[in-house]
């Protein structure tokens, strides 16, 4: 059998960073042990042992004993000694995926800044480089990696502990937990520059959602996340065309979608309704169980649901694509007069939106202006492509 | 255990509060250090006077010199503070909390260092 490194890595890391991180109480020391551990696998692996994960974390574990009793002369050290001697402890099974858990909730602190926690979650618990979360972050290698240095040095030096918060804090720090996941998936969906996807972080969201789901089955926020993620992932083979351009709803091919997580998606929201403590995940993942369900969307439950969404969450972005299913059941007239008050600088799918019910309404030298403010703003090359193709289109016709 | 400084950043630019707006704030913020006495946290507490009565002395050339007034001339400056010793950020994040909202002025919370090595 041909031995998968990269795979194992991608796949173990997270999970053992985490374990090591439960037996050490000191993230750093658990990253450079599961490092060394890798690097020793990679020197003595000629086959795949039987359990990569348990034989990386024993080696890290026996890395940091030989390591920590080199350096014991201190204090701390010699506790840290202790608790890693506390005699076999089974490593590998049963409380892996509480670890995870628990370092999630330490990445996502809200004492932690919003870019700190998406770099640092990235980093340990999905196991992307430096230089990944960078290009997908289109910031500096040194920014990435001070941002994740500066926040293990504060975990550490303010004492934020390790663990999942208790019952009284649960629902403000999940938000923040839910809150970078969400954000993983949507760079990995719309890259914020070069290609449209990255499919290796739309996996890892899913992947993370889903251990969330599996720990928190009674948190229907949770469940509307992972409905939400694999109703959209079911698209992703669909939303770029032969030539990789960007397709939108009406243009994508509905046999190319993935018909298991679909099924799998409408199932979870089936299970939200019943608990009916609808929440904006839920919402928006009701929304994209309507646009997955029969051959065709239905727009008035799609604006139903966008009504809900905004009085739940009432900002420019949820009006802005509220607007769109406005024109679908009420015409783009309407449509248009709902985004004209919307603030949102910067934002190119303003105008992208304006633009496409301009030329829809037959006022195409305005359409094209507001184009031309689109492409300007937009950071993607496939999206720019898809906004100069639809300017030509409509300066041909007229 | 760890100390952590909870730090009243006080807007001096606001209007003053009347007698019994501070009567009230003194009731709610004594309220939270009794219960931090309560529950084993308290170190310390204590309100400071408005910044106009603040020094600064800084070291030179083996002298000091003096300066009125704050070392960073702002708007908001130290009000008054609490030490509370704690098990973690999360317990003192909730201190800090109780003491924001009677305070009605944002904190800051700062561990001490701990004497440990880098």
């Amino acid at each position: 059998m041909a031995l998968d490194f990269d795979g194992v890595y991608r796949a173990e890391y997270g999970r053992c960073v985490a374990t090591l991180t439960r037996l050490l109480g000191d993230i750093g020391l658990a990253e450079e042990a599961v490092q060394d551990a890798f690097a020793v696998a990679v020197q003595r692996w000629t086959e795949l042992p039987p359990n990569p994960g348990a034989w990386i974390v024993t080696t890290a574990r026996n890395r940091a004993i030989d390591r920590l009793r080199r350096e014991s002369t201190r204090e701390s050290r010699h506790v840290q000694a202790m608790l890693l001697h506390q005699p076999d402890e089974p490593v590998e099974v049963g409380p892996v995926r509480d670890d995870q858990l628990r370092l999630i909730f330490t990445c996502c602190h809200p004492a932690l800044s919003p870019v700190a926690r998406t770099a640092l979650t990235l980093r340990l618990i999905g196991g992307l480089e430096v230089a990944e979360i960078a290009r997908a972050y289109l910031v500096p290698e040194a920014t990435v990696f001070q941002r994740i240095t500066r926040a293990k040095k504060k975990i550490r030096d303010a004492g934020i502990a390790y663990r999942v918060p208790a019952d009284a804090d649960l629902p403000d720090r999940l938000a923040s937990v839910l809150t970078v996941v969400y954000l993983v998936f949507n760079e990995g969906y719309a890259s914020t520059s070069g290609e449209l996807l990255r499919t290796d972080l739309c996996l890892e969201a899913v992947r993370l959602a889903r251990a969330l789901a599996e720990l928190m089955p009674d948190e229907p926020e949770v469940l509307g996340l992972l409905a939400l993620l694999l109703l959209t992932e079911a698209r992703r083979p669909a939303r770029v065309g032969p030539s990789g351009e960007l397709l939108v709803l009406p243009e994508q091919d509905r046999s190319l979608w993935d018909r298991r997580l679909i099924a799998e998606g409408h199932e979870l929201v089936r299970r939200c309704l019943r608990r009916d403590q609808p929440g904006p995940y839920q919402l928006q993942a009701a929304i994209n169980a309507v646009h997955t369900d029969g051959p065709a969307t239905d727009w008035t439950q799609v604006l139903a649901l966008y009504d809900q969404l905004l009085a739940h969450t009432p900002t420019p972005i949820v009006a802005l694509n509220r607007a769109v299913a406005v024109a679908e059941v009420h015409g783009p007239a309407l449509a248009l007069a709902a985004i004209d008050e919307l603030d949102l600088p910067g934002y190119h799918l303003l105008p992208a939106t304006r633009a496409d019910l301009l030329s829809r309404l037959g006022r195409a030298e305005e359409a094209v202006t507001a184009y031309d403010e689109a492409i300007a703003l937009a950071t993607n090359d496939t999206e720019r492509t898809f906004l100069r193709t639809r300017r030509a289109r409509l300066a041909e016709s007229q | 255990m760890k100390q952590y400084l909870i730090a009243v950043q006080y807007d001096e630019s606001a209007p003053p509060e009347t007698g019994d707006e501070l009567r009230e704030q003194m009731a709610r913020t004594g309220k939270v250090t009794d219960d931090m006495k309560a529950a084993g946290s308290w170190v310390f507490v204590g309100g400071l006077l408005p910044s106009h009565a603040t020094t600064v002395v800084r070291p030179g050339n083996g002298t000091t010199t003096m300066t009125d007034g704050p070392f960073a001339e702002t708007k908001e400056q130290l009000g008054g503070l609490w030490v509370v010793r704690c098990e973690d950020l999360d317990e003192a994040l909730s201190w800090a909390s109780k003491c924001a909202l009677a305070c009605r002025q944002p904190v800051e919370v700062r561990p001490f260092h701990d004497g440990s090595e880098d």
